[in-house]
């Protein structure tokens, strides 16, 4: 593919202006839609991991050490 | 849960079941939308040759018509998932209509967004109060009310119940939607593709315009199943195979 017929594929027939921001719109909001949950998913097991964390700090020892050890 | 309902569609309802399912569809309907999609715009952008009427502005149509297509489709899948959520009260069922709303108020966008583009250089204006655009613009309105009635209620399932209401309810604005060309004077241009009798539009523009329809629909599985497994992590936050799986994610 030559420069200029690259040029003439860009113009879109004069329709650029048009053409290209719509087909922008649909990969930026698809693009938005797809790594949203991903976001979200790792916030989720990042907050139920601190949240695990704190319960076992919280719970008596299984096998309590003896007094002198500390 | 009733015998006429197979044992493994039955099992496949259970959230640490459908979650692993989904989560190994997801790359492969990732991978045949991408394939297609591109296929899809090649065709269009390229191979398509220009309108006679309309010059290169009607390549909009690649992306304008699969998203209004997937803007009422969604709604359809939405729409009975919400009955099943209402009827049966199947857990699953309440996610993918609730998870499925956000995906179709991004295609919902994006046919606004898009036909308001190629409205501009073809009718000479962004936007007119005709039928086939109020309708759709109520769409996205019943979409984003389902959204946010989901996520005003404290108890989650609580909000997905009230949300599922809405959505069937809703419905009722899908062939509103679909039929608008046909029952109102509008400057809005009727169908040109018929799965009854022949389409009139050129197989140059046709094939292109299907492709991107397949597309669509293989992202929005591979959307839906993503939103679905994150959905059901915070679900289940409490249960046994959510907390497994966080200690597996922390040690990687």
């Amino acid at each position: 593919m030559s420069a200029s017929s690259l040029q003439h594929f860009f113009a879109m027939g004069g329709y650029a202006g048009y053409l290209w921001p719509a087909y922008a719109v649909f990969f930026i909001v698809l693009l938005a839609d797809f790594f949203a949950p991903t976001l979200r998913r790792r916030r989720l097991l990042r907050d139920l991991r601190a949240r695990l964390a704190r319960q076992a700090a919280r719970q008596p020892r299984q096998a309590p050490s003896p007094p002198d050890s500390v | 849960m009733s015998k006429w309902i197979p044992l493994w569609l039955h099992k496949l309802s259970s959230p640490p079941i459908f979650y692993r399912f989904a989560g190994s569809l997801r790359p492969w309907m990732l991978a045949l939308a991408l394939l297609t999609g591109v296929i899809a715009l090649y065709g269009g952008l390229v191979l398509a040759p220009a309108d006679y009427q309309q010059g290169d502005a009607y390549r909009i149509i690649f992306i304008h018509v699969p998203s209004a297509w997937m803007s009422l489709f969604i709604y359809g899948i939405m729409g009975f998932a919400a009955f099943l959520a209402l009827v049966w009260r199947i857990k699953l069922a309440e996610v993918v209509a609730m998870e499925s709303a956000p995906i179709g108020a991004a295609f919902t966008f994006i046919t606004l967004v898009t036909g308001s583009l190629w409205g501009k250089p073809m009718w000479g204006t962004w936007w007119t109060w005709d039928a086939r655009l109020t309708s759709e613009l109520v769409l996205l309105f019943l979409y984003l009310g389902v959204i946010g009635l989901y996520h005003a209620f404290e108890d989650r399932r609580q909000g997905a119940r009230a949300a599922a209401f809405l959505a069937l309810i809703g419905i009722i604005n899908v062939p509103i939607v679909h039929f608008s060309v046909n029952w109102w004077n509008t400057l809005h241009q009727g169908s040109t593709i018929r799965l009854l009798g022949p389409s009139t539009i050129a197989p140059g523009m046709l094939w292109p315009l299907l492709t991107m329809m397949l597309a669509t629909k293989f992202y929005y599985l591979a959307s839906l199943f993503g939103r679905v497994r994150t959905d059901l992590l915070d679900l289940e936050s409490g249960k046994d195979w959510v907390r497994k799986l966080a200690a597996v994610e922390a040690a990687r």
